[in-house]
C-alpha cells in the first residue's frame, strides 16, 4: 500500500503545482482526443443514423460488422495507420507521422465505429417510436433522420463522451503513430507506459490517477446531462 | 389557401383490401368507402384489424392485395393527419412541435405563428406554449397532438384509439376537440374499442371481426338495429 | 440551437487550426533506442544542441532493430544506436551515408543480492554467464532485436552456452524494452544484462544489485548515421548533418561527458578527432 499512498501525495503535488510539463502532457491528450471525437462524430453520426433508418440489403450484416468494429484493438489500428503514414507508405508524402495529427487520425479511426454503432442504436430506438408520426407528417426519410439526430441530442452526447473516454484512455495507437516524442507527441497514456518501463512506478501511478480523474469527470458530466435532459425535456 | 391547390383525397375507396404479415392475415377483402364529412368510427375487439385498416387508409401501410384510391388517385395526397394512441412529440416546446409540422407542410412565418396560436387556443394549451412538450401530462400531450393535426387544416384526420391511455376527464376533453374539428369540416376516421365513445361521436360505424369487415352502417342503424348477427352479438357482449 | 452548432464548428476549426501552426521551428527526427532515451541523455544533450543551432530534435525511441527499420522506411533523418554490425550493414545497404562512432557506455550484469549462481565480483562476463546457466538461475532477457539483446546473445555464444538446447524455465524472454525487462527481473529476483545508464535511473530495483562489471567485453559502442538522401530525398540532409557534426564535435563530446547520474558519468565520448 506504500506505493499507493506515495503516488497519491505525488499526484496531489503535481496537480497542485500545475507542473508545466504535466499540464503540457494533459493538454495534448485533451487536444488529440477531443479533436478525434469531433471528427469521429462528423463521420460516425450520419453513418449510424443512415443505417438506423435506411432500408437496404445487407443492413443487418452491416450492423453486426459495425458493432464488432467497436472492439478494434488500438495497437492494430496504430500499426495500420503507421504503415499508411510511413514515408514508405501510400500517404507518406504528407509527412504527418510522429505528429499529433497522426495521433488524431489513428484515434478518429478507432472511435468512429463506436460512435456509429452506438448512435445507430440510439437513432434506431427513436425511429421505432417516431417513424409512423413523422411519415404521417410528410417527412422524407433523410429529413426524419436529421430530426431524430437533433431530438436525441442528449443521448448522442453521451455516445460522444463514451467515444472520448475510449480515445483518451488508449495507448496502443498513439504510441505507434506518435512515437512518444518528448514535448511533441507524449500524452498521458504514453507517459505512463514510459515511466512504468523506467521503473518509476509512483510517478506512473500518479499520472494514472490524473487520467482516471479526467475519465471520472467525463462520466459525471454524461450522467448529469442525461438526468438534466430527462427532467427538462422528458 | 394552400388547400385549394391540393387535390382532394376524398372519397377514400377500398376495394378488396387484404393485408398479410409474416404468414398471418390481418385483413381480408375489405370493401370500404369514406365519404366527405363523415365521422367514421372503426369498432372491433382487440386484434380485429382496426389499427391495420386505419394505417392502410392513411397510407402508412401498403396492402398486399386489392386497391385503395384517395379521391380517385392511387397516391396519398397531403392534407391528411394522424393522431396515435400515445402522442409522439419532439423534445421541444409545445409550440415548436406544431411549428415543425407546419414547416414540413410548407407553412412558415407569420402564417405559421397565427395557426400555432389558434391551434393551441382551440385545445386549451395556449398557456403552455413554451413548455417542453414531453413533460406535459398524458392528456395535455394528446391535446397537443390534436392541435398539431388541426394546425395543418387536414381534409381527413385519422385517430388510433386516442383516449385509450387517458383518464375519463382527459378523454372527454379529447372527444370535445375531435367534435370541434369535425364540425369545422374535417372528415374523421377513428378506431376505438369504447362503445359509448363510438355512440357519442360516430356518424358512421365500420365493424371489424378477425380482419373482415362485417358491417358498415350509419351510426343510428348500427347501434339500434344492426344488420348482422355478429354486430348484434358484439353490441350485446359490450352491454353486459 | 443552430447558433450553438455554428459555435461548436468554429471551435473545432480553431482547435485543428491551432495544431497546424505549432510546428514551425526547424526540426529533425532521430531514431534511437529506448535504453538511450531512458538513460536521460537526450534530455541533457538536446537542449544544448538546440541552443547552439536552433534545431529541435524529435527522438523516437525504439529497439535498435526497429530504429534501423524505421530509418530504412525513411521515417527518420538520423540514426543513433549501439550495434556496430547492424549499423555497418545499414550503410552497406545504402540507407546510411556514413557511420561515425560517438561514445560508449557499458553493460553490467545485475542480479539478486542472494546470488545463487555465485557470480558477484567476477571480472569476466563469459565465466559469469556460464555459472548462471549451470546453476539454472532465473535469467531475464529482452528478446526484442535491440542492441542490448544482440550483445547478450553474443556473450552467451562466446561463453559456449547453447541457449536453444539449454532453454528451460530459467531463461525468460520478455520481448520488451530495458525498463520492463528490469521490472520483470526485479519481481522474480532474476539475473539480467542491462546498460549502466538504464540501471542508474531505474527506481524499482527490489533486491537486485550490480554483480559483474568492468569487463572490456561489456563496453557498448554507439554510432550515428545520417539517413541517405539518395534513398529518401525528403530527408532533412543539412539539418541532419548538423546534428551528426555536432555530436562528434568537441562541444558535443563535452556535453556527452558532462551527463552524470548521482555524480557518475554514464557515457564516454570516443569520436575520432
Amino acid at each position: 500500500m506504500n506505493a499507493f499512498s506515495e503516488s497519491l501525495s505525488l499526484a496531489a503535488g503535481l496537480v497542485a503545482h500545475l507542473d508545466a510539463k504535466l499540464s503540457g502532457i494533459v493538454l495534448l491528450s485533451l487536444r488529440v482526443s477531443l479533436t478525434a471525437t469531433a471528427l469521429a462524430a462528423l463521420v460516425g453520426l450520419p453513418i449510424g443514423a443512415a443505417i438506423a433508418v435506411g432500408r437496404f440489403p445487407g443492413r443487418h450484416a452491416l450492423t453486426i460488422v459495425l458493432n464488432s468494429m467497436m472492439g478494434l484493438p488500438p495497437v492494430v489500428v496504430g500499426l495500420v495507420v503507421y504503415l499508411l503514414l510511413s514515408r514508405a507508405g501510400p500517404l507518406g508524402t504528407f509527412g504527418i507521422l510522429f505528429t499529433p495529427t497522426a495521433m488524431i487520425v489513428a484515434q478518429t479511426i478507432l472511435i468512429t465505429p463506436i460512435i456509429a454503432a452506438l448512435s445507430r442504436q440510439v437513432v434506431a430506438d427513436a425511429w421505432s417510436e417516431y417513424r409512423e408520426q413523422l411519415t404521417s407528417l410528410g417527412a422524407t426519410t433523410p429529413s426524419a433522420a436529421l430530426t431524430l439526430i437533433l431530438d436525441t441530442r442528449f443521448a448522442l452526447a453521451t455516445v460522444l463522451l463514451a467515444g472520448f473516454g475510449r480515445a483518451i484512455a488508449e495507448v496502443g495507437a498513439v504510441m505507434i503513430v506518435g512515437g512518444n516524442i518528448d514535448g511533441v507527441t507524449r500524452v498521458m497514456t504514453t507517459t505512463i507506459a514510459l515511466e512504468t518501463s523506467k521503473g518509476d512506478l509512483p510517478l506512473a501511478l500518479a499520472l494514472g490517477i490524473v487520467l482516471i480523474a479526467i475519465v471520472l469527470i467525463v462520466n459525471a458530466v454524461a450522467q448529469y446531462l442525461r438526468e438534466w435532459a430527462r427532467t427538462r425535456y422528458g | 389557401m394552400a388547400d385549394a391547390m391540393v387535390a382532394s383525397g376524398l372519397p377514400i375507396v377500398c376495394a378488396g383490401i387484404g393485408v398479410g404479415h409474416n404468414g398471418a392475415r390481418l385483413l381480408h377483402g375489405i370493401e370500404l368507402t369514406v365519404e366527405r364529412g363523415a365521422c367514421t368510427l372503426i369498432l372491433g375487439a382487440n386484434g380485429s384489424g382496426k389499427s391495420t385498416l386505419l394505417r392502410v387508409l392513411h397510407g402508412l401501410a401498403a396492402p398486399s392485395g386489392g386497391t385503395i384510391a384517395w379521391g380517385g388517385s392511387a397516391h396519398r395526397p397531403a392534407g391528411q393527419a394522424m393522431v396515435f394512441q400515445r402522442a409522439v412529440l419532439l423534445r421541444r416546446s409545445a409550440a415548436a412541435n406544431i411549428r415543425y409540422a407546419l414547416d414540413l407542410a410548407g407553412v412558415r412565418g407569420s402564417e405559421a405563428d397565427a395557426r400555432i396560436d389558434d391551434a393551441l387556443t382551440e385545445v386549451g394549451l395556449r398557456a403552455l406554449a413554451a413548455r417542453s412538450a414531453r413533460v406535459l401530462s398524458g392528456g395535455e400531450q394528446q391535446r397537443l397532438a390534436l392541435a398539431r393535426a388541426w394546425a395543418l387544416r387536414p381534409e381527413v384526420l385519422f385517430l388510433d384509439e386516442p383516449t385509450a391511455s387517458l383518464d375519463p376527464k382527459a378523454s372527454r376533453a379529447v372527444e370535445a376537440i375531435v367534435r370541434g374539428i369535425h364540425a369545422r369540416g374535417t372528415t374523421i376516421v377513428m378506431t376505438t374499442h369504447n362503445l359509448a365513445q363510438a355512440k357519442r361521436l360516430a356518424t358512421d360505424v365500420v365493424f371489424l371481426q378477425e380482419g373482415r369487415l362485417v358491417e358498415q352502417s350509419p351510426a343510428d342503424e348500427f347501434f339500434n338495429a344492426p344488420r348482422t348477427v355478429e354486430a348484434a352479438a358484439f353490441l350485446e357482449g359490450e352491454r353486459l | 440551437m443552430r447558433r450553438r452548432l455554428l459555435a461548436g464548428l468554429a471551435g473545432l476549426f480553431f482547435v485543428l487550426g491551432a495544431q497546424a501552426t505549432t510546428a514551425q521551428q526547424e526540426f529533425i527526427v532521430v531514431s534511437s533506442t529506448t535504453s538511450t532515451e531512458q538513460s536521460g541523455l537526450f534530455a541533457h544533450l538536446l537542449p544544448l544542441f538546440e541552443k547552439d543551432t536552433g534545431i529541435k530534435v524529435r527522438v523516437v525511441a525504439l529497439g535498435t532493430g526497429q530504429a534501423l527499420d524505421m530509418a530504412r522506411r525513411g521515417d527518420a533523418d538520423v540514426v543513433f544506436v549501439h550495434d556496430q554490425a547492424a549499423e555497418e550493414k545499414f550503410v552497406a545497404e545504402g540507407f546510411g551515408v556514413k557511420r561515425l562512432p560517438v561514445m560508449y557506455n557499458d553493460f553490467v550484469l545485475v542480479g539478486p543480492k542472494g546470488d545463487p549462481a555465485k557470480v558477484a565480483g567476477g571480472k569476466d562476463i563469459l565465466v559469469a554467464l556460464q555459472k548462471v546457466a549451470a546453476a539454472q538461475a532465473p535469467f531475464v532477457s529482452r528478446g526484442d532485436k535491440s542492441g542490448t539483446h544482440a550483445a547478450e546473445l553474443r556473450y552467451w555464444k562466446a561463453a559456449g552456452v547453447d541457449l536453444d538446447a539449454k532453454k528451460g524455465a530459467w531463461y525468460k524472454d520478455t520481448g520488451s524494452g530495458m525498463g520492463p525487462t528490469l521490472n520483470t527481473a526485479s519481481s522474480m529476483n532474476g539475473y539480467v544484462l542491462t546498460d549502466r545508464g538504464t540501471w542508474l535511473s531505474f527506481k524499482n530495483r527490489g533486491d537486485l544489485a550490480i554483480l559483474v562489471e568492468g569487463d572490456q567485453k561489456l563496453f557498448n559502442q554507439y554510432g550515428v548515421m545520417l539517413v541517405d538522401p539518395a534513398k529518401h530525398p525528403h530527408v532533412k540532409k543539412d539539418l541532419g548533418q548538423q546534428f551528426v557534426d555536432w555530436v562528434v564535435s568537441p562541444q558535443g563530446q563535452a556535453a556527452i561527458a558532462g551527463y552524470k547520474i548521482g555524480g557518475e558519468q554514464l557515457f564516454f565520448p570516443n569520436a575520432r578527432g
